[in-house]
């Protein structure tokens, strides 16, 4: 990114939520403020959310947009260890996973910020 | 008719709090309107386990809260016409039935008009040729403990039009138990799609309870919810064309806002285009949400589409043992004990259990089973880590292997190791297909 922008954690531009079906996670990601869609669009990318879930080797990432919303939905796909019945993980529905999508960093214009 | 119907959510899950429908049944009483009252009740496990409680006791196997449920809210349901709709009937709706009449025995009141919904049981060897060709060989490895068809709104709606003043159902879909009131009440046709589209979307903002009013929510200082300690239960008014605006009961905590609807309407969806359900395919790609006064927001342009032609059904089995042991180090060094305790462990069980280790205060629910972010994540010098270490097998034997080894690490581990936790329990696990809808008859009966 240029020089005339900087880092914000995105939890500060939205907020989401994670739902399940099975062994699939979905989780939404939605701009507090509607100005800051695009720049989410742009950076909030299937293959950034992959990566962001690469220690749970996912089969698949698909972004769904959905702009009267100013939001996204991130379909996971074998990203739960097997489920909710299969996983050993204390939270096998993966209840807390939007947190860790929302830890991901968004170059934001340092101009637009004041 | 054209009165829209209000549609009042008592429950979201089972275990939900159980003092929520008293606020709503209040709410929906003093508005003067048609209303209704729906619990849901029911996941994949609760299913299995009620299944499975039934062939213990023929009178078991539904929802256990049911009578803690109902007691607050029925006089005044019954006094108000507010109808009951729920899939409390989990895996044995006429027992269900039976403890209703009985609970309203109990209240001094009269027995009110029950029907119950049939069809979505599969479990019987009647049925074993349909899914065996839906699952296929893997059928024949396991021990089917429940299988349900996802069932629709239509045996509700025709039980509703039939005088029913409580509807009892077993696994029928979340978000129909509340389009089978609202096709009843607006005389909807089974292919009325956009209706049933709109009307589908206002039962899943209302199927997780609270989820829409300030639950599941709360993140202080980012998003703060008021009263966040009794939020109110919503209502859905839903219009003779399905739209719907949401609001929440009287006089209690919570808040509905464009923020809590846009994150409960894509709750549990995949594709926002085709929202699969037995009654349609809701389609809110396009939606628009709006704020039509202060706890209340209204849903727009949602659309429906011809339904699925199959019908998803569950088989849940028993699968195996789940072991758990935890144990926690604190001060100087807890992290490093911490670590150490679950080496310990994993050492002690190599070649006999694959053991996933959680250190909860430093990397846990976020992790994976094969430790990868463990292994990937430096470690510190956090304070106060409780090592969690957890393992299947199909041995309860193997299992409980694991729970020992947690125990014994208070004299044979690190320093400082206390309060050790150990459970070793039974696992269910549970496998998807689909049916021809045709092969799925559903019907309602009068119970009383």
């Amino acid at each position: 990114m240029s020089a005339s922008t900087h880092a914000v954690p995105l939890y500060r531009l939205a907020h989401g939520r994670t739902g399940d079906k099975g062994n699939r996670s979905n989780i939404s990601v939605i701009a507090y403020r509607p100005e800051d869609f695009a720049l989410l669009v742009a950076q909030v990318t299937e293959s950034r959310v992959a990566e962001a879930f690469a220690h749970r080797q996912p089969s698949r990432v698909k972004r769904y947009v959905l702009p009267k919303l100013h939001a996204m939905n991130f379909v996971i796909d074998d990203v739960l260890d097997g489920g909710v019945n299969g996983s050993l993980n204390l939270d096998s529905h993966g209840k807390a996973l939007a947190f860790l999508l929302l830890d991901m960093t968004i170059e934001v214009p340092t101009t637009e910020e004041k | 008719m054209a009165a829209p119907l209000l549609i009042g959510a008592g429950a979201g899950f089972s275990g939900d709090r159980v003092d929520a429908a008293g606020p709503v049944v209040r709410t929906l009483a003093a508005r003067r309107m048609p209303a209704c009252l729906i619990y849901e009740t029911l996941a994949e496990r609760t299913l299995a386990l009620a299944q499975l409680a039934r062939r213990t006791d023929p009178e078991a196997g539904y929802e256990p809260l049911l009578p803690d449920m109902l007691a607050p809210v029925l006089g005044d349901c019954l006094r108000h016409g507010i109808r009951i709709v729920s899939n409390f009937g989990a895996a044995n709706p006429p027992a269900a039935a039976r403890r209703i009449v009985a609970l309203a025995r109990e209240l001094g009141l009269r027995v009110p008009r029950i029907a119950i919904v049939r069809g979505d049981d599969l479990s019987s060897p009647a049925h074993r040729a349909m899914l065996r060709e839906a699952i296929g060989p893997r059928l024949d490895e396991i021990e089917v403990a429940s299988a349900n068809a996802y069932i629709g709104a239509e045996p509700i709606a025709a039980a509703l039009a039939a005088g029913a003043e409580i509807v009892v159902a077993g696994r029928v879909a979340d978000p129909s138990l509340a389009v089978g009131p609202a096709m009843a009440h607006h005389g909807w046709r089974a292919d009325d799609w956009t209706q049933l589209g709109r009307a589908t979307m206002a039962g899943h903002l209302l199927e997780c309870g609270a989820q829409v009013t300030g639950g599941y929510f709360a993140d202080p200082g980012m998003k703060d919810v008021p009263g966040v300690h009794e939020p109110g239960f919503p209502i859905a008014q839903v219009a003779e064309d399905g739209s719907c605006e949401v609001f929440k009961a009287d006089h209690t905590g919570g808040c509905v806002t464009l923020r809590t609807v846009k994150e409960q309407l894509l709750y549990e969806v995949h594709d926002p285009a085709a929202y699969l359900t037995p009654d349609v395919i809701a389609d809110i790609a396009e939606a628009e949400v709006s704020q039509v006064a202060p706890d209340r927001v209204r849903v727009d342009s949602v659309r429906g589409h011809a339904r699925p032609d199959r019908l998803k059904v569950n088989v849940c089995f028993e699968d195996g043992w789940l072991a758990e042991g935890e144990i926690s180090y604190a001060g100087r060094g807890a992290e490093a004990r911490a670590r150490l305790a679950g080496d310990i462990v994993r050492r002690r069980l190599a070649g006999v259990l694959d053991v996933r280790i959680d250190l909860i205060g430093c990397v846990s629910v976020f992790a994976d089973d094969a430790g990868r972010m463990r292994e990937r994540v430096e470690p510190g010098d956090a304070r106060d880590v409780r090592m969690r270490a957890a393992a299947r097998h199909a041995d309860r034997r193997v299992a409980e292997r694991l729970a020992r080894e947690v125990t014994a690490l208070y004299t044979c581990g690190p320093a400082g190791g206390g309060g050790v936790r150990t459970s070793v329990r039974a696992r269910l696990d549970t496998l998807s297909c689909f049916v021809p809808r045709e092969a799925v008859p559903t019907s309602f009966e009068m119970a009383a």
